[in-house]
């Protein structure tokens, strides 16, 4: 009965979200104000009924996946009882379908909260913007119900499920999708207010307010996806890296990146009303690359862990959706383009100009991305099978990312509008000296390569720049989106610390030991103690005890090297041992004769740090959007008073 | 400083093409990025016909030969043969095998030619059902059928 009903909900949501499109879309044609009102004011209502709708469904299908209904197809296929009843419930998106809905859920929830919350634009836009959002949304269900419908029931139940893969039973799945998916749709969202803004004529600072939010939060949702994702690759597939510039993981990368130039565009045209043209073209871009992504990971042109369907007629489907959406996108932009008006102009020194540069830096860095990315399938399209990696993606993003590092330190201690170069040329020097010394150390003290001691001085220069804007001001007086800005600046550096002690000071060694004997690795003496089976509750392993000391008391280590049953796969469990000045790595590999065991070691500075600046970088994006909101709020009571004591006024007078 | 505020229009323009300039030039660096630093893969018998140069890396794939698999002396590193039905090249590599790595089965190695083998520093091997690597996929559908059908229908380890 659970599936019926999800199906049901789904399919009226998919109706409302129509409905939405149309009544939204007759609204801004009606020329009248009465005559577009009657229609456009079914548009709210309905986007809020689709948003519970839709959240219906997918409360169902978690429900089938819980119960382990067998009868359900999807289930069936990628659940199994004996799992973990967390590892089922995340299961429900471990899935193409299931992934789907939960992208269907969080865009019509997302339409329902601008439904019922948005008050700040004129009425006819918001019509508009969901109308958009609506128009989006019906691709998906058409996508969700047409090729990829999660309550298929199974003609006779099956007697027991296929099993997850493996690598997906994390607690790393419970969280880097649904975060992935909300950034993704909160592009959308932004998306679908650039349109909004762009057929009603409301390229203000009014819209990128309303827009700001969403922008915000999407940033923040895909900063945690990346980087839980990145910590997931990093423990669980026991390579010892961080980021492999997987075509998946740059899928995700690109949004990003375009979302934090948006926001900085956004926050531009909010304060000063300039980049009016330049932030609409970044929300199609941003929305492009989050659809680009979906296309990458989910229609299995590029084959990875991620690639659910390798289905031929689903990867068609969404490149159609992929064209008509970025097609649509683009060709609105061409055409209402013109129509935006000039904003506010700026000097060559200001806030404005180093937003602007580190703006083109980073769609700079998209495109690198963007190409390295797209490569293998252009070449292979001619006939050569190339593959593209870490030594093109680091060196030539680092032409672009170390400017814009040098620009990120200053700008924020420029004025808006207008600004002397000698007024904050003390800082200036400063910051430089500052970066000049960390690189001479580390390549005097070190045999580091260049960019990871670039990296380390810009880690450097920017931890004290990103404080500096709080110099000489009251602590207490301080808005909370400053506030934000500054932590997000310093959680850059501080993953930047992370990611160049990483890469340019990591120990790695390879040893086969038998028991007794020992490894050394950075400050570490490892010792293999005994390699013993084990069972799970799905699987069996083999697992190593290791005594791990650095001088001081030795501390016990397990990795493992797993075996699953339900779908037969082998995964390494690596064991993690954290110090204060960085974290070891052990990998167990196979026997390698005469009683000995493979060992693989890393000794990895301060690679913590790359997790911990990343949460910063999001806190600090979640307490931006929360000043934002707030200060709204407080200007449109203020407004409301205003006019308020002004009739009371004319009354009284 | 007020001399350097041009027009409105004027600089809508510059900022123009500002973007335009720094977004080409990153085109044309990609480009030549890509050139020098994109891995070509290569089957055993094309390594043998135009062997690339020395320092280029390169990703070489091929069916593991049956019984070539030898465990060096210092126990982490392995020698095998990897061949295509045609051509043959021996295999060094130093560090832990893929779990689906056995003979008589599919590998894509990534590495350098050496002197006498070519020195692998990754090896790719089919990860689970699902997941193959690329190169692995469209191999297995002419070559591994005839070199070795009973290790596909083996499966595991």
């Amino acid at each position: 009965m659970t599936a019926e009903i999800g199906l049901a909900a789904l399919w009226m949501a998919a109706a409302l979200c129509v409905m939405q499109f149309i009544t939204g879309a007759l609204a801004l044609r009606a020329d009248t104000v009465s005559e577009g009102a009657d229609i456009g004011a079914i548009t709210r209502p309905a986007a809020i009924v689709q948003g519970l709708l839709a959240m219906t469904a997918f409360v169902c299908l978690l429900w089938l996946f819980a119960i382990t209904d067998l009868s359900v197809k999807l289930v069936a296929s990628n659940s199994h009882s004996d799992k973990p009843l967390l590892y089922k419930i995340t299961g429900a998106w471990g899935n193409h379908e299931g992934s789907m809905s939960l992208w269907i859920a969080v865009m019509a929830l997302s339409g329902a909260a601008i439904g019922a919350l948005e008050k700040r634009l004129p009425e006819k836009t918001i019509q508009a913007v969901l109308a958009a959002q609506g128009a989006v949304g019906a691709g998906f269900y058409a996508f969700i119900i047409g090729s990829s419908n999660p309550f298929e029931r199974l003609p006779t139940p099956a007697a027991q499920g296929a099993g997850l893969n493996p690598l997906l039973q994390d607690f790393g799945l419970a969280f880097h999708p649904p975060t992935l998916y909300m950034g993704y749709v909160g592009l959308s969202v932004a998306f679908s207010f650039v349109v909004g803004a762009l057929v009603t004529r409301q390229v203000t600072p009014d819209f990128a307010r309303a827009m700001r939010p969403w922008v915000l939060g999407a940033w923040v949702f895909l900063t945690l996806g990346i980087s839980a994702g990145s910590w997931w690759a990093y423990y669980e597939l026991g390579w010892g890296g961080w980021w492999f510039w997987d075509p998946v993981e740059n899928a995700s990368l690109m949004p990003w990146l375009a979302a934090t130039a948006l926001l900085h565009s956004v926050t531009v045209l909010a304060a000063r009303d300039a980049l009016r043209t330049w932030t609409v073209m970044l929300g199609v871009v941003a929305f492009s690359m989050s659809m680009l992504g979906t296309f990458i990971v989910r229609s299995g042109v590029l084959t990875s862990v991620h690639s659910f369907a390798v289905d031929p007629e689903r990867g068609a489907f969404i490149l159609i959706l992929l064209a008509i959406y970025i097609g649509g996108a683009l060709a609105l932009f061409a055409w209402r383009a013109g129509t935006i008006s000039e904003g506010k102009r700026f000097a060559l020194a200001s806030r404005e100009a180093a937003l602007v540069f580190n703006n083109i830096m980073l769609c700079a860095i998209l495109g690198v991305v963007l190409l390295g990315t797209l490569y293998p399938l252009m070449a292979e399209a001619m006939g050569d099978r190339v593959s593209v990696g870490a030594p093109y993606f680091n060196s030539v993003s680092a032409v672009f990312a170390l400017p814009m590092f040098a620009i990120m330190a200053v700008g924020p201690i420029l004025r808006w509008r207008q600004d002397s170069g000698g007024r904050i040329s003390k800082a200036a020097i400063l910051l430089a000296a500052i970066g000049i010394v960390t690189f001479v150390a580390g390549w005097l003290a070190s045999d580091a390569g260049i960019l990871p001691l670039l990296g380390l001085a810009f880690a450097a220069v920017l931890g004290v720049a990103s404080v500096l804007p709080l110099y000489s001001r009251s602590l207490r007086r301080t808005p909370l989106a400053t506030w934000g800005m500054v932590l997000a600046h310093l959680g850059i550096a501080v993953s930047l610390f992370g990611m160049a002690s990483e890469s340019g000071f990591s120990k790695e060694t390879l040893a086969a030991v038998s028991a007794g004997e020992s490894a050394a690795i950075g400050p570490y003496e490892v010792t293999l103690l005994g390699v013993e089976p084990l069972a799970g509750p799905n699987w069996t392993a083999l697992e190593a005890r290791l005594s791990v000391s650095d001088g001081s008391e030795p501390v016990v280590l397990r990795p493992q090297s797993r075996s699953y049953v339900q779908p037969v796969q082998t995964t390494t469990e690596s064991a993690l041992h954290n110090r204060w000045d960085g974290q070891l790595y052990v990998v167990l590999g196979q026997a390698a004769g005469d009683g000995r065991w493979q060992l693989r070691l890393w000794w990895k500075p301060f690679v913590t740090l790359i997790w911990y600046g990343s949460i910063l970088i999001a806190l600090g994006g979640a307490m931006a959007a929360v000043g934002h909101i707030m200060t709204g709020h407080r200007r449109r009571r203020l407004v409301v008073r205003l006019k308020e004591r002004r009739a009371e006024e004319a009354a009284l007078a | 400083m007020n001399t350097l505020r041009p027009k409105p229009k004027h600089q809508r323009l510059v900022l123009v093409v500002i973007a335009l300039i720094v977004l080409v030039g990153a085109g044309f660096l990609a480009a030549w990025g890509l050139r020098s630093e994109a891995n070509y893969f290569y089957t055993p018998s094309q390594l043998a016909a135009d062997p690339p140069v020395y320092s280029r890396m390169i990703r070489l794939g091929g069916m593991v030969r049956e019984g070539s698999i030898q465990q060096l002396d210092d126990g982490v590193s392995i020698r095998f043969t990897v061949g295509d039905g045609e051509a043959e090249v021996p295999v060094r590599f130093t560090g832990i095998v893929p779990d689906l790595f056995v003979e008589g089965s599919g590998v894509v190695a990534e590495g350098r030619m050496g002197p006498t083998a070519f020195m692998a520093d990754s090896l790719l091997a089919k990860h689970d059902e699902n997941y193959v690597p690329r190169e692995l996929q469209e191999m297995t559908e002419y070559q591994a059928r005839q070199v070795v059908a009973e290790t596909e229908t083996g499966g595991g380890r």
